[in-house]
């Protein structure tokens, strides 16, 4: 089954939820809806489930009007953050529900109906806790149960609203782990809602990276990663360095560190590039350029460390991460004076207005 | 850090303070709620069992009980329906006005009950502004059974909605959109979703609304025209009573209204004992 959304346009009084999106969802895809709130990734959500209806623009399914369709004809599984599990029902009774809700001649059996609820609620291994009621549960084992009632339907396409938001660390990666590997068994078509852009990279086959209701970057999360293509994207995912340039003789140079600038930038005066922590280089040999810095903290998290680094010509501290193991190799401790230079960054040129502005479409970036 | 004695004595103090506090309220419930409602059973049963039976045994008396009890079995199941309809309106829709609809349900309870008397008195009444039309077509509502009915609706109206407002607005919506992406129609999801979950205040609210709507006084005396046999209710049957200085029968009547009040108390105590763990279930859950 294959989504196409095509320029959906929704306002909630003066506010944008959503802003001239389109977006092609393919069959079996595990695709993630990710932003800051307010950004509208919510509302494309409720859209797809039918809880909620543009303003303008088309869905399609198979080229068949998606929109046209009500929540109960669309066949869709959906699970909130909050799990939504119907309390004063059991765990077998919560997903058996849309199963008995069905017009008698398309609902299955009672036997039936208690077979396919026994092997669903095997497959999210909860076979033992039947009989138990929501209230009963941990918050793991209740987002388990909201996952076997979408399911029992068989969804054409599963909707996850924030999904692990309200579980602790432990059992949100257990979970995410366990969800993957179930959309892959099962063949889902799965589209689910974070905020949380670690979540996003790690369990999505794309991204849909959303702010004020529009659609700034579609892409596979390393994509996403190393190739931002918005201000936005770049200090959304991921940790980034903001650092002002200037222009000045073909160079963009700020603080002791410069680069050739394109001459196709000959008319910006004022750039700001982002550097991932992971791209800065500490150990610069003496005539290239960089930036005398001073390092300021270490903080050191596992396999990763993370660097405060002082550079005073530009008067801002810079975060890097370096191996752990390279502390010791590089001698690195609270004090030291290094010589830092980025690797790789990505920029974009600002625009001659008062409050200055990144341009998106001048973006360049540099590797080396 | 402060020396023993000077904590025991701290201590004491707290401890007097609670003491205090505690026989304080009880003292005066014991006086303003427990004494009177003693006082009508112990009125009622002045001159032995038999003149208590007798006065309650009376035609007027059978005749106010029943009419009493169609009053209220016409107007709860109303105000059963409005107050789930406008629960469902304030918690699950957003439209314009929807303040002043809160506002309007909560108006009963601000309005002297006599002005609500006199607001039907005024609309229906012989010279109200339906009076004439409804005169012309033989249709009686003030000093008759219509026009108590109204009155009373318009008095119980908040009650079942006020108990389930607050409850529906912390519970959410999500059940309910659930049921209905799992294919659950508008009916089914109402049946199988949103009563189960509303039911216990649900059922506060009716024992509530019942109570008030038995023992109404104010709104019904204004369009009773004190009819007896036909249009006096229990509570205007004890003060009419009262007024002729039937003391004994008055609190007869009074007393069959304290034990409703009193069931009514005790119903709910029996339910929230009995099923406090299915309430909890149904309690909004913690976020």
């Amino acid at each position: 089954m294959t989504l196409a959304l095509q320029r959906l346009t929704r306002h909630f009084a003066d506010l944008a939820a959503l802003d001239d999106v389109s977006l092609d969802i393919a069959d079996g895809e595990f695709l993630a809806l990710v932003g800051p709130s307010g950004s509208g990734k919510t509302t494309l959500l409720r859209i797809l489930a039918g809880l909620d209806y543009p303003d303008a623009g088309t869905v399609t399914q198979n080229g068949q009007d998606f929109l046209a369709a009500t929540a109960r004809e669309r066949n869709v599984g959906l699970v909130f953050q909050h799990y939504a599990l119907f309390r004063h029902l059991t765990v077998r009774e919560n997903v058996a529900f849309g199963l008995r809700v069905r017009p008698r001649r398309r609902r299955p059996s009672r036997s039936d109906i208690r077979a396919r609820v026994d092997t669903l609620l095997k497959r999210v291994q909860l076979g033992e806790l039947g009989d138990r009621y929501p209230s009963q549960l941990s918050g793991g084992q209740r987002q388990r149960v909201a996952l076997a009632r979408a399911l029992a339907i068989e969804p054409d396409v599963l909707l996850l609203d924030e999904p692990f938001g309200a579980l602790d660390a432990q059992v949100r990666t257990a979970l995410r782990r366990w969800l993957r590997e179930l959309h892959e068994e099962l063949g889902l078509t799965t589209v689910f809602v974070t905020h949380d852009q670690e979540e996003a990279l790690e369990l999505a086959d794309r991204l849909v990276v959303m702010n004020r209701g529009r659609i700034e970057q579609v892409g596979p999360p390393h994509e996403i990663y190393q190739d931002p293509a918005t201000p936005f994207v770049c200090e959304f995912i991921g940790r980034t360095n903001r650092v002002p340039l200037e222009r000045h003789d073909g160079l963009w140079v700020t603080g002791g560190w410069s680069t050739p600038a394109a001459t196709a930038h000959g008319r910006f005066t004022h750039a700001v590039a982002y550097i991932r922590p992971e791209h800065l280089s500490l150990a610069v040999p003496e005539g290239q350029p960089a930036w005398d810095a001073r390092l300021r903290h270490i903080y050191l998290a596992g396999s990763v460390a993370h660097l405060d680094i002082h550079v005073a010509a530009i008067d801002q501290t810079l975060e890097v991460d370096v191996a752990s193991e390279d502390l010791g190799r590089l001698s690195l401790q609270p004090g030291a004076q290094l010589r830092i230079a980025p690797t790789a960054m990505v920029a974009f040129p600002l625009d001659g207005s008062h409050a200055a502005q990144p341009i998106a479409g001048e973006r360049w970036a540099l590797r080396s | 850090m402060r020396s023993r004695p000077d904590k025991r004595r701290a201590g004491i103090a707290r401890r007097l303070g609670r003491a205090l506090i505690i026989v304080l309220a009880s003292l005066f419930l014991c006086l303003f709620l427990l004494v009177p409602l003693a006082s009508v059973f112990v009125e009622a049963f002045r001159q032995g069992a038999h003149a208590f039976v007798e006065s309650l045994d009376q035609a007027e008396a059978v005749a106010a009980i029943r009419l009493t009890l169609l009053v209220a079995v016409i107007s709860v199941p109303l105000n059963v329906v409005f107050g789930i309809a406008a629960a469902w309106a304030m918690t699950r829709f957003e439209f314009r006005g929807k303040a002043l609809l809160g506002a309007f349900i909560d108006l009963p309870l601000s309005v002297s009950p006599v002005v609500s008397g006199l607001l039907y008195v005024l609309m229906f009444g012989a010279q109200g502004w339906f009076g004439p039309w409804l005169t012309a077509h033989g249709i009686q509502i003030i000093f008759a059974v219509p026009g108590l009915v109204l009155a009373t609706i318009f008095i119980t109206l908040p009650y079942v909605a006020r108990e389930l407002i607050p409850l529906m607005q912390a519970q959410g919506s999500e059940e309910e959109e659930v049921a209905r992406v799992l294919g659950a129609s508008g009916l089914q999801t109402f049946f199988r979703v949103t009563l189960p979950n509303i039911r216990w205040a649900l059922l506060y609210g009716v024992l509530l609304c019942n109570a008030r709507a038995m023992g109404e006084f104010g709104a019904v005396s204004v369009v009773s025209g004190h009819i007896r046999g036909l249009t006096t209710t229990m509570p205007l049957e004890v003060e009419m009573r009262y007024n002729e200085y039937n003391y004994v029968g008055a609190f007869a009547i009074a007393s069959l209204l304290a034990l409703l009040a009193l069931v009514t108390l005790a119903v709910k105590s029996f339910l929230e004992w009995r099923y406090h763990n299915d309430m909890d279930a149904t309690a909004p859950r913690r976020r």
